[in-house]
C-alpha cells in the first residue's frame, strides 16, 4: 500500500473559519445592523455609484469616517500605518460583510486598495505620514493616472512626460479613463521621464496635487450615461521631485504591484454572489409568456448555468484564501479571477434582461421600472469592468505567458 | 479554513500520476485499447497493489475506508492518463452501492474480495430508455417458486465482459416511481446470462449490453432490501457525477497540457504557433475554465460526506460543469493541433472521445443544470 494509506487522517478539509474570526463577524455585523447608513437619494449602496452631486461626496467621506473610527477601514494595514495587522481571513470577512450588507462603497477605495499600499511598499517615510492618515478617513481622494488616448492596453508605451527642473517635474501629456479625476484630491500618474530608455524603463510613478495650477480635468459621460471618468491635461504643471514614489525610472514595477491589487478588486466573488442572488429574486417575482419566469425552461438552463460558474468562483476564492493562509504559491490567480468575474457579472446581467423582456430597456426614471433600471445599467458598467483594469483579451496574453509559459507575440 | 487538500490526499494525487505516468503513457493506453476488452490483468494487479480497489471499502473489510474527495482525486489522475482499468466501474461505483444497499452479510461476503481485486463488479442501471429517474428502471424480474427469474436487457453496463458481479437495478413492484426499485446481485456467469459489445467511439472504455434469458436467482439475490433500492441509486447518481467530473477534470488538464506544448514547437509563418494570440487566447480561455471547475469539484466531492444537504446539487453542478469544461478544452485541443490533430495516428483523440462519452455519462450538462434549477428551490 502506498498512497493514503493511512486512512485515519481526519485532517479534512474545513470550510469554517476559526471562533475568533466568525466572533469578529458578529461584532462587525452588529455593529453594521447600527451604524449602516439609511439608503437616500445621497448614499447608494453598491458597486457603481456616481459621485454626480457634492451632497453624495460629503456623505460618502462621512461613511468612511465612521467606519475607520470603528476600526474597519484597511484593517489588512500594519499597525505603524493606521491598520490593524488583521489576517487575510478578516480581510475576506470584512469585505463579505460589507457587500452582503449593502453598504454604501467607500469614496476612498483607490486610495486604500491602490496607493496606500503602494506607499507602504515604496513610499518615502515622509510620503507615508502625509498620505497614509488622510487616505484612511476619506480626507484624500485619489485617482488614477495611468491610461491615455495613445496607450490603453500597450500602457508601457504612454507619452504623458515629466521634465526635470530643480526640485520640480514639468509635466505636460494627458491622461484618459480617469474614474473619480473630478473629486479626487490627488493623483498617483506614470510619466515618461527617460523617452531614450526601452518603453518599461523609462517610466515613473509620482504623485500629483490636483489642486495644481496646469491641470485640466474634463469630465466624459459613460456609456451608463453617467459621469464617473474624466479626461485629465497637465500643461507644464509642475510636481516636487519629493513625490517621486520608488527609483526614478523604475516606476513600471512600482506600478504593478498594484495592478494585482486592481484586478482582485474588481472580481469581488461575494459581489457577484449577490449579483446572482438579485437575479433569483427578481425572476422569482417576474412572470414570463403569462407564467412565473422561474418556470420557462430557457430561462432555468441559464439561471443554473450563471449560477454553476459563481459556485465554481466562490469555492475558488475558498482556495486562494486557504493557499494563502498557508503559504501554497498563489499562481496566476489574478488575472483568471479578473477575466472569469467581469465576464460571469456581465452574463448574469444579461439574464436578467431576458427575464425582464421588453422591461429590461426601462431607466431609472421610466414608469413601470423593475429594480430602479439597474440591470441595463449593470450590463453596461460590468462590461466596462471587462475593459478596464486590463482588459480580457490582455488578460488571456498574461494567463497564456505566465500561466501555460507560450512565448511573447512580436 | 482549509480548502484543499490534505497531506494524505496530495500524496494519493502524486503517487497516482506517478505510477500512471510510468506504467501508463498514451503509448500503453493504446495497447490496452487495441484488446478484445480493453483490460490488462498485469496493470489491474499493480493498481490493486497501489490500494486503488480498497480505496472506498471500510477498513474492517479489509480496505482503506476512505471517501469521494480522495476517489476523486484518484479518478482525476487516471482520467488525465486515461488508462483503461475497472476502477471507475467497480473500485468506485459498484463498491460505493455495495457499500450504500448491501447487507451486513452482502458486505462482508463481497466487500473484502473486491479490496483485493480478486472481484471486478460492475452496476447495470440504464436501458432502452436511456433515463436516470425512477421511472427508468422498467426491467422486471418474475417471481418463481424458488426466487426470481429474469429476462430482458440492460444496455451501457461498463466492463461487463471483465466483471465477475452485476449489480442489476430492477423493478419489483407496481407502478414506476422510487418504490418498487430493487436491487439484484447477479453473478456474471450465471446461466441465461449474454454480454455484447456496445462498439463506442471511446475505445479506452467497454461499454456491453447485458442480456438475461430467463436467468433463475436466489432470494439471497435481492441486495438489501426489496423495493428500497431508489435512495441507494440516487445516492450512485451522485458519486458517479463527482467521478465523471473528477476524470474530466484530469482530462481537460492533459488535453489542454498536450494542446500548450504542441504550440510550443509547431512552427507557422516563420514563428511557433503559440506566440500566436489566435493560439494564446484559446488556450487562455480553456485553463481560465479548468482552473475554478478544480475547486467546484473538490467541494462537491468534499460535500458527498462533508455537507450531505448540499451533496445532490453540488455533485449535480460538477457534473453540468466539467461536461462543458471538457467537451470544449478537447474540442480546443484538437484544433491547436491542426491536421496532425484529426489522425488516428496522434494521441489527442481519446480525450476528445472520452470527453463526449463523458458528458452524456450520468446526465448531460441540461439535465444537470435543470437538476439544479430544482434542488435550488426554483
Amino acid at each position: 500500500m502506498t498512497a493514503g494509506a493511512g486512512g485515519g487522517d481526519t485532517s479534512d478539509m474545513d470550510l469554517t473559519h476559526s471562533a475568533e474570526d466568525e466572533a469578529f463577524r458578529r461584532e462587525l455585523k452588529a455593529w453594521l445592523r447600527k451604524h449602516l447608513p439609511r439608503r437616500s437619494r445621497y448614499v447608494d449602496g453598491g458597486d457603481d455609484f456616481s459621485y454626480d452631486d457634492p451632497r453624495r461626496v460629503t456623505a460618502a467621506r462621512a461613511w468612511q469616517h465612521t467606519l475607520y473610527q470603528a476600526g474597519y477601514v484597511a484593517i489588512g494595514w500594519p499597525t505603524e500605518f493606521g491598520g490593524r495587522g488583521a489576517s487575510i481571513v478578516r480581510q475576506t470577512i470584512l469585505s463579505e460583510e460589507l457587500i452582503r450588507n449593502r453598504a454604501p462603497s467607500l469614496i476612498g477605495g483607490m486610495g486604500l486598495q491602490m496607493v496606500g499600499p503602494t506607499l507602504i511598499r515604496h513610499g518615502t517615510p515622509a510620503q507615508q505620514q502625509e498620505h497614509l492618515p488622510k487616505i484612511l478617513v476619506a480626507d484624500e481622494i485619489w485617482c488614477q493616472g495611468y491610461s491615455e488616448p495613445g496607450s490603453g492596453s500597450d500602457l508601457a508605451s504612454l507619452r504623458t512626460r515629466a521634465e526635470i527642473d530643480g526640485d520640480f517635474f514639468i509635466v505636460n501629456g494627458q491622461k484618459v479613463w480617469t474614474s473619480a479625476a473630478q473629486l479626487a484630491d490627488w493623483m498617483f500618474c506614470l510619466v515618461r521621464t527617460d523617452p531614450s530608455a526601452p518603453k518599461h524603463k523609462g517610466i515613473s510613478y509620482i504623485l500629483i496635487d490636483m489642486k495644481t495650477p496646469g491641470i485640466t480635468v474634463r469630465p466624459l459621460r459613460q456609456m451608463t450615461g453617467e459621469p464617473g471618468f474624466s479626461e485629465v491635461f497637465f500643461n507644464d504643471v509642475r510636481v516636487p521631485r519629493t513625490n517621486l514614489v520608488g527609483k526614478l525610472n523604475e516606476g513600471w514595477n512600482v506600478a504593478n504591484s498594484t495592478l494585482q491589487f486592481e484586478r482582485n478588486m474588481l472580481a469581488s466573488t461575494t459581489r457577484t454572489q449577490q449579483r446572482m442572488n438579485d437575479l433569483v429574486a427578481l425572476t422569482q417575482r417576474r412572470t414570463k409568456n403569462g407564467v412565473k419566469a422561474t418556470r420557462d425552461p430557457a430561462v432555468r438552463q441559464r439561471m443554473a448555468d450563471v449560477l454553476i460558474r459563481t459556485e465554481a468562483m466562490k469555492y475558488h476564492a475558498l482556495k486562494q484564501l486557504s493557499d494563502e493562509i498557508h503559504g501554497r504559491p498563489p499562481g496566476i490567480g489574478a488575472s483568471i479571477n479578473k477575466l472569469v468575474t467581469t465576464e460571469l457579472n456581465h452574463d448574469i446581467c444579461a439574464v436578467a434582461l431576458e427575464v425582464l423582456g421588453s422591461y429590461g430597456q426601462l431607466r431609472r426614471d421610466a414608469p413601470h421600472v423593475e429594480d430602479k433600471g439597474s440591470w441595463p445599467k449593470d450590463h453596461m458598467f460590468t462590461l466596462g469592468l471587462v475593459i478596464g483594469g486590463g482588459t480580457s483579451q490582455i488578460q488571456k496574453n498574461i494567463i497564456s505567458e505566465r500561466g501555460l509559459g507560450l512565448p511573447k507575440g512580436s | 479554513m482549509d480548502f484543499g487538500l490534505t497531506a494524505d490526499q496530495q500524496m494519493l494525487a502524486d503517487s497516482a500520476r506517478e505510477f500512471l505516468a510510468a506504467e501508463s503513457p498514451a503509448t500503453t493506453v493504446r495497447r490496452i485499447s487495441e484488446d478484445a476488452h480493453a483490460f490488462s490483468p498485469e496493470l489491474f494487479r499493480a493498481m490493486v497493489e497501489q490500494g486503488w480497489t480498497g480505496l472506498l471499502v471500510p477498513e474492517q473489510h479489509g480496505g482503506l475506508g476512505l471517501g469521494m474527495l480522495d476517489a476523486a482525486v484518484l479518478l482525476t489522475e487516471l482520467g488525465r492518463s486515461l488508462t483503461p482499468a475497472p476502477i471507475l466501474s467497480s473500485a468506485v461505483l459498484a463498491t460505493g452501492l455495495l457499500c450504500s444497499a448491501g447487507s451486513a452479510a452482502q458486505k462482508k461476503q463481497w466487500l473484502p474480495k473486491l479490496a483485493t481485486g480478486e472481484v471486478i463488479a460492475t452496476v447495470a442501471w440504464l436501458e432502452e430508455g436511456d433515463r436516470l429517474d425512477p421511472g427508468g428502471v422498467l426491467l422486471k424480474p418474475r417471481r418463481a417458486r424458488s426466487g426470481l427469474r429474469l429476462s430482458g436487457s440492460k444496455l451501457f453496463v461498463m466492463d461487463a465482459e471483465i466483471a465477475h458481479l452485476l449489480l442489476v437495478a430492477v423493478r419489483t413492484g407496481a407502478g414506476s416511481g422510487e418504490a418498487g426499485v430493487s436491487l439484484l446481485l447477479v453473478p456474471r456467469d450465471t446461466p441465461g446470462i449474454a454480454v455484447t459489445p456496445l462498439p463506442s467511439i471511446d475505445v479506452t472504455r467497454r461499454v456491453y449490453e447485458v442480456k438475461f434469458d430467463d436467468v433463475v436467482l436466489g432470494p439471497d439475490a435481492l441486495l438489501g432490501r426489496e423495493g428500497t433500492a431508489w435512495k441507494h441509486l440516487a445516492r450512485l447518481l451522485d458519486s458517479a457525477c463527482v467521478a465523471i467530473a473528477a476524470e474530466s477534470q484530469g482530462g481537460s488538464e492533459r488535453a489542454l497540457h498536450m494542446a500548450v506544448e504542441y504550440a510550443k514547437v509547431r512552427e507557422q509563418f516563420g514563428r511557433v504557433i503559440g506566440s500566436f494570440q489566435a493560439i494564446k487566447h484559446i488556450a487562455a480561455e480553456c485553463f481560465s475554465e479548468i482552473e475554478p471547475s478544480r475547486s467546484l469539484l473538490w467541494y462537491a466531492a468534499w460535500a458527498q460526506q462533508g455537507s450531505p444537504r448540499d451533496a445532490s446539487r453540488a455533485a449535480a453542478m460538477a457534473k453540468a460543469r466539467l461536461s462543458d469544461v471538457y467537451s470544449r478544452t478537447t474540442n480546443r485541443a484538437v484544433q491547436i493541433h491542426g491536421g496532425i490533430g484529426f489522425t488516428w495516428e496522434h494521441d489527442i483523440h481519446f480525450w476528445f472521445k472520452r470527453a463526449r462519452c463523458n458528458e452524456a455519462a450520468f446526465g448531460n450538462p441540461a439535465w444537470h443544470r435543470e437538476r439544479v434549477a430544482l434542488l435550488s428551490g426554483w
